[in-house]
């Protein structure tokens, strides 16, 4: 069978009366059922087409110098040989472009190409154009830039005691110019409840920082016409903003710029704000008059980060005898890089999302982001909270061991409930926490194993809450977050028009499932144009898990219209009621008499003869009267917040150190899966992704400032042989807010990975790893410090009732 | 220099025009559009840019245009038979085995070899069979679950869509 005719066998045969009564009957069509992405066929038939597989007639290629310094001042730059070098058509220096941007309009930072300083290696200095990508590079040999080396800083505390040489000027006068971002927030009396604790655990963790390595490098063309217009194509996930930025820094009207993005390789938060290539090739095809692309090179897609900041963290966490969580104290250095990027969002993130899935009576935290002379930090997949999850829920492995309480019943103990409010005053309304920690109790055969295993073997527990989108949009407006155009055509054809942006996550697909889900058309009648901001509605773009509550609302709210409509139309013809029509697969139907029926493109018709061209617009906006009322209570609030629970089994090798993770089981709540499928493959991913922070990831750098392994092959990455089993349980506990009920499914289920897989090391050899990555000498060096303190008798044997494995 | 070559790409003999120091990848790219295999990186890393040398999974980044003279280049664009997808590309699309696409054609090519020679891969030698192929948005498992899919379809002379049951 012919794809296209399976796809219409697939949603469209409902013809029979007793198909349309089981339909009828049946809360959704489409919803919820294991359906094929709208895209999946173009992508598993190369047929789909990225970024750089554009290739526009004379277009020029071009490439960007980058400072071999980390920390210099540019005193001067010639490229006038350059300029003369054979195939060269035009060269862009920071003076060109001399308008600071960046993704938080209070923290614009950045020149598209350095002007006055250049703070970390790798960050760009000029752009040359040329016929080919050799001659591009050839000429960036010919450009001579006089640098004044500055004394540079790697390390943030080192960077912090060196007011003296900032790499940013300081905000205010007297402050230290390298500081980014300073939050103290308290809640509760902390110091009074610590003291009166049964128990308190104190520990400190460092977590590396990591990127997000998406296989697809960043890509842009830029495109000047005739008339004054330039369209910008990149592999962005935030195409809205890029839109903005690009008028700002190249100061051309809004209104004619065009940002498309077409699918993107995999995005991970590594795309989510411009970046120096955007910028680079509008400039330099304004001035060539010419289509001009960059595709960064692997190395430079290492250098362009914007990843998951290292922190250091320090926690105390009080509870009583019983397990309940009483207080919690949290000190944390965030190492930045070089610019702000998001990193005001990120210190807030570090300490505001750890307040669910479980009740603390008090909490307090202190977040300082710091300025280093390495590439920009920012958001990576989990912004921001999954560092200090690894802290949280390390901390209740430990509260739990000192109470000899086993540690899923300890975060029983402790669950939040739902439609409550978190101790900073987030409202949280749905909450499947607690069928998430019973689903991998039971899936991973927990009480079998937790302490049960032989040494070298364990298990362990985490669980984790993450936002599904934010309350308050980056740049304030009362605008909505979301918005969907819809147009029907009289063959029953229904076109989405929306700015969502698609990388991977399926937000393509997820349009196409509402509107056929409420439009009654089959799922190959509706077509979907995204993320072209000449033709779509405003989204705000792909990050912080949005798209599926924001997009999915403003597409039901379009749908609903036209469905309200119809169903009039219909009714009207019939002489019925409207609300005893129903529209599903592919047919217009009475519910009372399913043998009276009219294809669905009959009843458009029918529509469009009474109201005209049918088409509608929906939008979402977030309710702006939920969040905590002090200064920061903005930030970490959102519509609806999913809940994970994680198992994870491991082996750990007592001779290497090596840790074997051996499975994952992931119970993620998710409120509602609009498609299994999609939600599994996010959660899977995202286990996966924790699971390499865990034991393999680490985004470090020489003391040259280089960065110490920019390849796919030195930075390691899970290969089909390294990943360990996943399995996804889903769990839905149907969100008020969400599109049927739906939260987010892509960030969230990272976050238990690592605390989970911690807990499991020190399930098997007893030992407690703080430090990430858990790699073999680390392991093997926590191993002998072990053995040299029970062979002294300061520790007794770790499960010595068993041999090992 | 430009160096005129003879290349049969997907069945087709073209005779082409090529600087002589262009990788396979690059020429398929470039001069015959065949966009594909991707570039994730360049260095023969990341897999996806794998293509078929006479049946045998090869990184068309890091070879030569030369060393494809007089073999068999087969790529994603290549691998249906016609209109009638190849049942690996029908069983990504049920399981999910694709989510940004970028790493899938590669992951594809790997795959028809294996089941060239191996109709019954246990999870083990699939696994092994994809060890060159990384993907960033999956955690292999919907791969895994298609790749074994579109074995069985192949074993049973049925379609991945009717054992799904879809």
């Amino acid at each position: 069978m012919k794809l296209e005719d399976f796809r219409e066998k697939q949603i469209a045969s409902a013809a029979s009366d007793e198909e349309l009564s089981a339909a009828v009957a049946r809360e959704f069509q489409v919803i919820g059922r294991r359906l094929r992405r709208t895209d999946g066929m173009a992508k598993s038939s190369g047929r789909a087409v990225f970024t750089d597989d554009i290739t526009l007639p004379g277009m020029l290629h071009a490439k960007i110098l980058r400072s071999p310094h980390p920390h210099a001042r540019i005193l001067a730059i010639d490229v006038s040989k350059a300029l003369h070098l054979d195939g060269v058509h035009a060269i862009v220096t920071g003076s060109d472009m001399p308008v600071t941007y960046g993704i938080l309009p209070w923290a614009r930072d950045e020149y598209a190409l350095c002007i006055d300083k250049v703070r970390y290696v790798g960050d760009g200095v000029a752009a040359v154009a040329a016929v080919d990508e050799e001659s591009a590079t050839e000429a960036l040999d010919l450009i001579e830039v006089e640098y004044e080396v500055l004394p540079h800083f790697l390390d943030p505390e080192e960077a912090l005691a060196h007011p003296e040489t900032p790499i940013h000027d300081p905000k205010k006068p007297d402050a230290n110019g390298n500081v980014s971002k300073h939050v103290r927030l308290q809640f509760g009396d902390v110091d009074s409840l610590l003291e009166n604790s049964a128990v308190v655990v104190e520990a400190e963790y460092y977590f590396e920082g990591t990127t997000h390595t998406a296989i697809e490098p960043h890509c842009a063309i830029g495109y000047f016409d005739a008339s004054g217009k330039l369209t910008v194509w990149s592999t962005t996930q935030v195409p809205h903003y890029l839109h903005r930025e690009l008028a700002r820094v190249l100061d051309l009207d809004v209104a004619k710029v065009r940002v498309i993005q077409p699918p993107v390789g995999g995005a991970f938060g590594g795309k989510s704000e411009p970046f120096d290539l955007e910028f680079c090739v509008a400039k330099l095809a304004m001035i060539s008059g010419r289509p001009v692309k960059i595709l960064y090179t692997r190395e430079e897609v290492f250098y362009a980060h914007r990843g998951r900041h290292p922190m250091l963290m320090r926690y105390r966490t009080g509870a009583d005898e019983n397990g309940r969580i009483r207080a919690v104290d949290a000190t944390t250095i965030l190492d930045g890089g070089g610019y702000e990027s998001f990193g005001l969002v990120t210190t807030y993130y570090s300490g505001q999302l750890i307040t669910a899935p479980y009740t603390m009576e008090s909490y307090r935290f202190d977040s300082t982001r710091v300025y280093t002379n390495k590439p920009c930090c920012g958001p990576k997949r989990g912004h921001g909270s999954v560092q200090p999850r690894f802290a949280i829920e390390v901390q209740l492995d430990r509260l739990a061991e000192s109470l000899d309480i086993d540690p899923i019943e300890l975060r029983r103990r402790n669950f939040l409930g739902s439609d409550t409010r978190t101790v900073n005053e987030f409202h949280v309304k749905s909450n499947g926490f607690l069928e998430c920690l019973d689903a991998v109790e039971r899936a991973s055969d927990w009480s079998g194993k937790y302490r049960r295993l032989p040494h070298g073997r364990g298990i362990g527990v985490a669980g984790s809450c993450y936002i599904s989108g934010t309350n308050y949009p980056i740049y304030p407006n009362e605008m909505p977050q979301s918005a969907v155009q819809l147009q029907v055509d009289r063959s029953g054809r229904v076109a989405v028009f929306c700015g969502a942006s698609e990388i991977g996550q399926g937000s393509d697909s997820m349009l196409a499932y509402i509107v056929a889900e409420e439009l009654g058309v089959p799922l190959a009648y509706v077509r979907i144009l995204a993320a072209d901001t000449d033709f779509t509605p405003v989204d705000l773009g792909a990050y912080s898990s949005r798209v599926t509550l924001m997009c999915g609302n403003a597409c039901i709210d379009a749908a609903g219209k036209i469905k309200r409509q119809v169903k009039r139309a219909v009714a009207e013809s019939w002489e019925c009621k409207s609300r005893q029509v129903a529209l599903a697969a592919g047919w217009a139907f009475d519910v009372k008499d399913t043998g009276r029926k009219m294809p669905i493109s009959e009843a458009f018709n029918l529509a469009e003869a009474k109201y005209g061209a049918l088409g509608a617009t929906g939008s979402y906006n977030t309710p702006k009267d939920i969040h905590g009322e002090y200064r920061g209570g903005t930030i970490g609030s959102s519509p609806a917040y999913s809940f994970t629970a994680q198992v994870a089994e491991v082996e750990v090798d007592s001779e290497t150190g090596f840790v074997d993770v051996r499975k994952i089981w992931i119970a993620h709540d998710c409120g509602r899966a609009l498609n299994p499928v999609l939600v599994e493959g996010q959660m899977e991913g995202s286990a996966y992704m924790g699971f390499a922070e865990a034991v393999m990831e680490q985004h470090v750098f020489k003391e040259s400032g280089l960065h110490n392994a920019p390849s796919l092959l030195d930075y390691k990455i899970p290969t089909s042989l390294d990943t360990p089993e996943l399995e996804s349980l889903i769990v839905e506990s149907v969100d008020p807010e969400g599109p049927y009920g739906a939260k987010e499914a892509g960030e969230g289920p990272l976050h238990p990975s690592i605390p989970a897989i911690a807990n499991a090391i020190y399930d098997a050899v007893g030992v407690r790893m703080d430090r990430l990555p858990f790699t073999a000498p680390r392991v093997w060096k926590a191993l002998q410090l072990r053995a040299e303190r029970e062979k002294a008798g300061a520790l007794p044997p770790w499960k010595p009732e068993s041999s090992p494995c | 220099m430009i160096e005129t070559i003879r290349l049969t790409v997907n069945g087709d003999t073209h005779e082409l025009g090529v600087p002589s120091h262009y990788t396979l990848l690059e020429m398929l790219r470039y001069v015959l559009g065949l966009t594909g295999p991707k570039q994730g990186c360049d260095k023969g890393d990341c897999g996806a840019c794998t293509v078929l040398l006479d049946g045998v999974p090869t990184l068309s980044c890091i070879l030569p245009v030369q060393e494809a003279i007089g073999k068999e280049v087969t790529t994603i664009e290549g691998l249906a038979d016609g209109d009638a997808p190849h049942p690996l590309q029908e069983a990504f699309d049920l399981t999910g085995g694709a989510q940004c696409g970028f790493c899938t054609s590669g992951i594809l090519m790997s795959a028809a070899a294996l089941l060239e020679t191996n109709r019954s891969p246990t999870r083990c030698e699939i696994r092994e069979a994809l060890a060159g192929n990384l993907c960033r948005c999956t955690g292999y498992t919907k791969i895994y679950e298609a790749i074994e899919l579109a074995a069985r379809a192949l074993r049973e002379g049925r379609s991945p869509a009717e054992l799904s049951g879809s």
